[in-house]
């Protein structure tokens, strides 16, 4: 007989995890549903992994109060896990006289936020902090907790926790759709799924970019439309993390947040995102004209940059709606929540839309018996300024030479943690094997050794040959 | 001898074992110099050589022709004959003030005072992220040189029709490599109105087969998981698909310098290589830089001293170059002590 669950949640991304964790430890049975082979394959992959005080958020919504729960709760538990921070605080830089003009509307938004620390600086004061910046900087406002955290290993951090504290994991499983059972009291669901049927009394629905079409397999309609919003970033090499200490953050308009220059917690500076709109869900594509661009803005902001080589491109895709708010809705007579659209802030909000749905949970007087106690999983660290694997005893062997890699890390996020890496992207995620300088022009035939078999889709094919080469 | 013991001084610490570092160091240790360590990051030394199973290498040094995993292998038995030590597992993390490197290997943290050091980190293809090439991100995209350690070194292949992007000699050797993995390109492509060097390339694609169109890039790679196509683009503009499950890009070297770059050595932000002067010393008085890491091979369209288009080179040259800038730039580190 198959188990029934108290959640299921519906999606592996960072706000998916961030629920497994945050009910498991309330005491709830516990399912996470994710149809790619690993967690993060959608628009949790590729973001710019900044930790937002929500100074610019909109006033009094709930993507404000996520956001700024969710900051306090990272704050509150990185270091029982190992999770890195990066306290780098961030410039608001204007350019122009018209984006000057805009600085007292921010001072007064941020304030009815909450967030009081916000100072205005001259040129001087904000050449002095960024002494990099093109002449061109007319002022910038200093917003001292943005911050700059790890993107793949707290997402795994969260759902980890939820794992060793006993809940479920099912990968390569889409739902497909779902029953609603409302003859008993509590009401079960059963979702259908390509791996057979799951059986639980309450869904949260954190599929991201296919958020809106599960509510439609389900119900048939959707109370909203996910409009997928591309962004693309470029990564310069670490040499050039000598060359900005603080996030460099535009003017944000109507629309977006603007194009970012921000140290990454690896020791990088990526500059993006773009923001395209597209049909696509999947298509996290990159373009030239679009890097180039991001390239060329790079370097009109800090000039220095253009000594320093590219390391990588990336795109990631924001489950963007028609609306400029997060979708979030508990339908209590269906024991369904959604969180949908829970767009770039998503990773500053997780942890606080997970206590959101704990919350929606007590308002309808749904408790679970919370754990008397738990596990608190201690994550390898990736972080750039904090001490690497390889600067701890007992390296047999460095894999990646350009990001440092050791064997031992990769061993370990293959075989000996509780969620191994479920694809060759997984691994990088977990490990960093590959997403240097060189891009795997060092390291990947020992990578194809090392991950021989582990995987549905793996560095090497089988050869058309006979016998093997010699 | 392979040793294991880590020393904490050395007259000179050479930091890398492919040509350029294992000529100056038979260099050095035929003329007196004892106290040399080589220190190789991987876990067998040779460097790039070593993963070019096929000829041609060594034809100036041994007067035969080699491949280069035979010249590799020979380079180093001399070196091992010699009585160098030659440090596997070994990799520098900083170059300090003075000669003092920063290392970790299987002995953990440690750290080398060298009188001199000779920086000979070699160089490697650029990625195509650099390139800023459109498309997805799948897999089955691949410098020459991972090609080359797949195949030569761990008997396996990461694709088997794949689009080979590039003409220049390096791009020869991805087709030598594809015929020794049972690996058939769909077709070999160059932006420019002609082959970066010709004959290899002309030679090379009529043997193996492979279609070579010229005045082509990549519009687009497409493919979920692995590569699936790529969008071709004519100089016209005239776009067309192509099916493939890979995409080699060949070529357009840069030195594997980072190390220099995070230093307070003195760095060419053109050519990406340690500055150093006719002896080949850097700012620092202490370190020297011989081989490819001083961009022996030119990256296409900077100042190509060594070969162009119309001035095709050997390709046993270039690993033969390094072989001698390593022995001339021992020399002047062998004269600098005296002085």
């Amino acid at each position: 007989m198959t188990k029934t669950y108290d959640i299921a949640i519906i999606g592996g991304g960072i706000v998916g995890c961030a629920v497994a964790r945050r009910m498991t430890l309330a005491g709830a049975k516990v399912v996470l549903i994710e149809k790619s082979p690993d967690i993060l394959a959608g628009a949790s992959k590729g973001n710019s992994a900044i930790l937002h005080t929500a100074f610019d958020a909109p006033e009094k919504s709930l993507e404000l109060q996520c956001m700024q729960a969710g900051y306090a709760e990272y704050l509150d538990i990185h270091k029982s896990m190992n999770l890195p921070l990066l306290k780098t605080g961030a410039l608001l830089a204007a350019w122009s006289p018209e984006e000057q003009a805009k600085f007292e509307g921010i001072m007064v938004k941020a304030a009815n936020n909450g967030v009081a620390d916000l100072k205005l600086l001259t040129t001087a004061q904000a050449q002095k902090k960024e002494p990099n910046l093109s002449n061109n900087l007319l002022a910038a406002i200093e917003v001292p907790r943005e911050y700059v955290i790890d993107p793949w290993s707290a997402p795994l951090a969260y759902l980890t926790q939820a794992v060793e504290n006993g809940a479920d994991t099912l990968f390569n499983t889409e739902v497909i759709g779902g029953f609603f059972d409302d003859s008993k009291q509590e009401g079960l669901w059963l979702l259908e799924t390509n791996n057979g049927q799951i059986k639980a009394n309450h869904i949260v629905n954190c599929a991201g970019l296919y958020g809106d079409l599960l509510n439609k397999n389900v119900f048939g309609e959707s109370d909203f439309e996910i409009r997928p919003r591309k962004g693309e970033f470029v990564v310069f090499d670490k040499a050039a993390s000598k060359l900005l200490k603080n996030i460099l953050l535009p003017i944000p308009t109507e629309i977006t947040k603007g194009i970012v220059i921000f140290p990454t917690i690896f020791g990088n500076i990526a500059v993006g995102p773009t923001a395209d709109e597209q049909e696509s869900r999947a298509d996290a594509s990159v373009a030239k004209e679009n890097l180039e661009m991001l390239y060329a803005f790079a370097l009109d902001k800090i000039p220095a940059l253009k000594h320093i080589p590219v390391t990588a491109t990336y795109a990631g895709i924001r489950p963007a709606t028609e609306k400029k708010h997060y979708r979030v809705k508990h339908d209590v007579k269906n024991n369904w929540v959604t969180l949908g659209g829970i767009r770039s802030t998503g990773i500053t909000a997780s942890l606080g839309l997970a206590q959101h749905v704990e919350s929606l949970f007590n308002e309808q007087g749904i408790r679970f018996n919370k754990l008397a106690s738990s596990r608190t999983p201690m994550m390898p660290n990736l972080a750039e300024h904090i001490e690497r694997d390889w600067q701890k005893p007992g390296v047999e062997e460095i894999v990646c030479h350009c990001e440092m890699v050791t064997k031992r890390e990769i061993k370990k996020a293959l075989d000996g943690s509780t969620l191994p890496a479920g694809s060759m992207e997984g691994l990088k995620r977990r490990t960093r094997a590959t997403m240097g300088r060189c891009q795997g022009f060092y390291c990947s035939a020992r990578l194809a050794e090392l991950t021989e078999g582990k995987f549905a889709e793996s560095i090497a094919v089988k050869s058309d040959k006979k016998e093997g080469g010699s | 001898m392979i040793a294991t013991i880590l020393q904490k001084q050395c007259d000179v610490a050479i930091i890398g074992s492919g040509p350029a570092g294992i000529s100056a160091a038979i260099t050095l240790k035929k003329a007196g110099v004892d106290n040399i360590v080589v220190l190789e990051r991987e876990s067998e030394a040779g460097g790039i050589p070593r993963h070019c199973g096929h000829i041609a290498f060594g034809f100036k040094k041994y007067k035969r022709i080699l491949t280069g995993l035979q010249y590799a292998k020979n380079n180093i038995e001399e070196a091992l004959n010699l009585g160098i030590n030659i440090q596997l597992n070994t990799t520098v993390t900083a170059l300090g003030e003075g000669g003092k490197l920063s290392l970790v290997s299987q002995q953990g943290i440690s750290e080398l005072n060298a009188k001199r050091v000779l920086i000979a980190t070699g160089t490697r293809e650029k990625p195509r992220s650099a390139r800023f090439v459109s498309g997805d991100r799948a897999l089955g995209i691949y410098n020459t040189g991972a090609l080359q350690g797949m195949v030569y070194l761990k008997q396996k292949i990461p694709f088997k029709r794949p689009l080979i992007v590039g003409t220049e000699i390096v791009s020869f050797s991805a087709l030598l490599t594809c015929k020794k993995g049972g690996i058939k390109p769909v077709a070999m492509i160059e932006e420019n109105p002609k082959p970066t060097v010709r004959w290899p390339i002309y030679y090379g694609a009529h043997l193996f087969g492979t279609p070579l169109f010229l005045e082509t890039k990549i519009n687009k790679i497409i493919g979920d998981q692995r590569v699936e196509a790529v969008i071709l683009e004519s100089a016209q503009g005239q776009k067309k698909s192509i099916e493939c499950d890979g995409v080699l890009f060949t070529g357009q070297f840069t030195p594997e310098s980072s190390l220099v770059r995070m230093s307070h050595i003195a760095f060419d932000s053109d050519t990406f290589s340690p500055s150093v002067n006719a002896n080949g010393q850097c700012s620092d008085p202490a370190y020297y830089a011989a081989g490819n890491v001083r961009q022996l091979v030119p990256e296409k369209g900077r100042n190509a001293y060594f070969y162009t288009s119309d001035n095709p080179p050997n390709a046993v040259n270039i690993s033969g170059m390094c072989w001698d800038q390593g022995g001339e730039v021992a020399l002047n580190i062998l004269e600098s002590f005296s002085n």
